[in-house]
């Protein structure tokens, strides 16, 4: 896997590290809607901030790995758009439609909630 | 100045060399980090074109010098089946990939030029350029 997947309490964090070609994309489609299974995961964040190319393709992927993960039962939140990143978007007409994004991955973990009592406490 | 780049393109990890050069050449030439975004993102897409429809091609990158200004030329070719309606090929949200057909036509929206050739059966051939501003 390109894609080091952590799993913090309920939540399952996709850390992207460096550029990703369309095969590790996919493969980190399949492998999150898999561990939302395994782990009953809650939330998906993607972090995406080391990525300074979001084209089509991985556009259409967060997407699918988005609605994936929602008929799993789990919430995706994508975080950490570069803000060059999100005008190239807006330039190329791409939408993370129905996909919610928080700034930073400590904004996207308070988007999916505390971890239920008894649960690791999230932040530091 | 440094002379023009060619990349091989087959695989997708082919895409991600081409990108990476050509915002690489997009930096030493004087643009923006923005532009250098919108530069790779469009090379992102027509490379991507070749792997999907053309299998191989290459991607070749020039900087470019005119008086008050620079840019960059991305040539985008391949020798595979071409495109029967270029026009049709460059409308917001056409695909015969089951892609959503946004790769060309975002790729034309944000570069300042485009140009794209294609001859069914001989291959396909896209030109475009961005000038510093």
């Amino acid at each position: 896997m390109a894609v080091p997947i952590l799993k913090q309490g309920d939540v399952l964090i996709a850390s992207i590290q460096a550029a990703l070609s369309d095969r590790d994309l996919t493969e980190l489609r399949d492998e999150l809607a898999d561990r939302v299974g395994r782990f009953r995961a809650r939330g998906v964040v993607i972090d995406v901030t080391a990525l300074d190319v979001l084209d089509s393709f991985a556009a259409r992927t967060i997407r699918a790995i988005a609605y994936t993960a929602k008929l799993r039962g789990a919430m995706t939140v994508v975080v950490g758009i570069q803000p060059e990143v999100a005008f190239s978007m807006v330039q190329l007409g791409l939408t993370l439609e129905g996909v919610t994004t928080a700034l930073d991955l400590e904004e996207g973990l308070a988007l999916l909630g505390p971890a239920p009592q008894g649960g690791p406490r999230r932040g530091g | 100045m440094a002379d023009e780049v060619r990349v091989p393109i087959a695989t997708d990890g082919d895409i991600v060399t081409a990108r990476q050069k050509g915002r690489e050449l997009a930096a030493a030439g004087g643009f923006s980090r923005t532009d250098q975004t919108l530069i790779a993102t469009a090379i992102s897409e027509v490379a991507r074109n070749i792997v999907v429809h053309a299998e191989r091609g290459e991607i070749i990158l020039s900087p470019l010098e005119q008086p008050g200004r620079r840019g960059l030329m991305v040539v985008a070719r391949d020798e595979g089946p071409g495109i029967a309606d270029p026009e049709l090929a460059m409308r917001d949200g056409y695909s015969t990939a089951n892609s959503l057909g946004m790769g060309l036509p975002g790729a034309r929206r944000i570069m300042d030029e485009f140009d794209l050739v294609s001859t069914p059966g001989h291959g396909t051939t896209i030109t475009m350029k961005k000038w510093t501003r």
